[in-house]
């Protein structure tokens, strides 16, 4: 009986420990997109290049893609666009990119000026087709399969160690 | 300093200068607008609501809001089109299910565990200490006489 009252305290502290340990490592920006597993929500939007163009999700039925949501304006999209630029080279799989509450100079000159990586941007001046996709920020990227279906969001940045360790090896499985 | 300060006010101004609202608000909108907004996590600030942010996407969503209410959606149409979105945790209530259940439940379970531990406790200690042993009683007189020496 006199053990236990030492040892209830040690148990109670060892578990506040591991729960407070273990939320020092969840990032609290990082919010489990609901749309895992979930059809692509459909959108036809004007391209960035092309603004005679539309591009709709369902143009890319039957292939594994990437949607990448950026901005000229948004600094987290410098940081990763020398990843993309470099993983666009190996032609895993098509990017695109959904040109998120801009300015289409300013999105033009972006991407002159930093590099290319995607087969096409969609324009999203009004950010309408964003809030359908749940982004709250700038960069998300979405990977969607042959079927449509939203496998993995990366909220923030692609870093190279996600795209090895993650991205590429769902792209493996989808069949990419 | 002042200078600073300046700058600062007016970066601020114009931050805030983005979020301005519609330019004809109906009343009516407005306030299901916030009655419903009061209850939406903000994700980009998230302790604070989409009522009271100021973040270009609060106001987007509020503005996505007004326009489902114009459409005459129900608040809690309004709700699941957030939810669908952005997941239980855009809800400042979140609802009873599995995954939550221990968010509901856990504080009153605390509560009951610590009054459980508060009785027992108690308890044992109402048990009455034992009596003086024979030996040590002594009547009022014998006490005094042992002060007295």
């Amino acid at each position: 009986m006199k053990a236990l009252k030492f040892v209830i305290p040690l148990v109670v502290f060892a578990a506040l420990a591991i729960f407070l340990a273990l939320g020092l490592t969840h990032d609290p920006r990082e919010i489990p997109s609901p749309f895992i597993g979930k059809p692509a929500p459909a959108f036809r939007l004007e391209r960035l290049h092309e603004p005679a163009q539309t591009f709709s999700p369902a143009d890319m039925k039957g292939k594994v893609w990437m949607l990448n949501v950026w901005a000229s304006w948004c600094v987290s999209c410098r940081v990763e666009h020398p990843v993309l630029v470099e993983f666009s080279k190996r032609n895993a799989v098509p990017i695109v990119g959904l040109d998120y509450k801009d300015k289409r100079e300013e999105g033009l000159q972006w991407l002159a000026r930093f590099g290319n990586p995607y087969s096409l941007s969609a324009f999203d001046g009004e950010g309408r087709v964003a809030i359908d996709y749940g982004v709250y920020g700038a960069p998300e990227t979405f990977v969607i399969d042959k079927d449509g279906v939203i496998r993995y969001k990366q909220i923030g940045p692609i870093t190279p160690e996600a795209l090895e360790e993650k991205i590429l090896p769902l792209l493996k499985s989808l069949g990419a | 300093m002042r200078r600073l300060a300046l700058a600062l006010m007016f970066v601020c101004g114009l931050a805030f200068g983005q979020a301005s609202e519609i330019a004809h608000p109906d009343p009516a909108v407005e306030a299901r607008l916030k009655s419903l907004a009061e209850e939406l996590r903000c994700l980009v600030c998230q302790n604070q609501t989409i009522a009271d942010s100021n973040a270009a996407l609060a106001l987007d969503l509020r503005n996505e809001i007004r326009e489902q209410i114009a459409q005459g959606k129900s608040d809690d149409e309004i709700r699941a089109y957030m939810v669908a979105r952005y997941g239980d945790f855009v809800l400042y209530r979140p609802p009873w299910k599995a995954t939550t259940i221990l968010l509901w439940v856990g504080p009153f379970a605390l509560l009951a565990l610590g009054l459980g531990i508060l009785y027992a406790t108690v308890g044992r200690r109402r048990v009455p200490g034992p009596e003086a042993p024979e030996g040590e009683r002594r009547s009022a007189a014998e006490v005094e006489s042992l002060l007295e020496d």
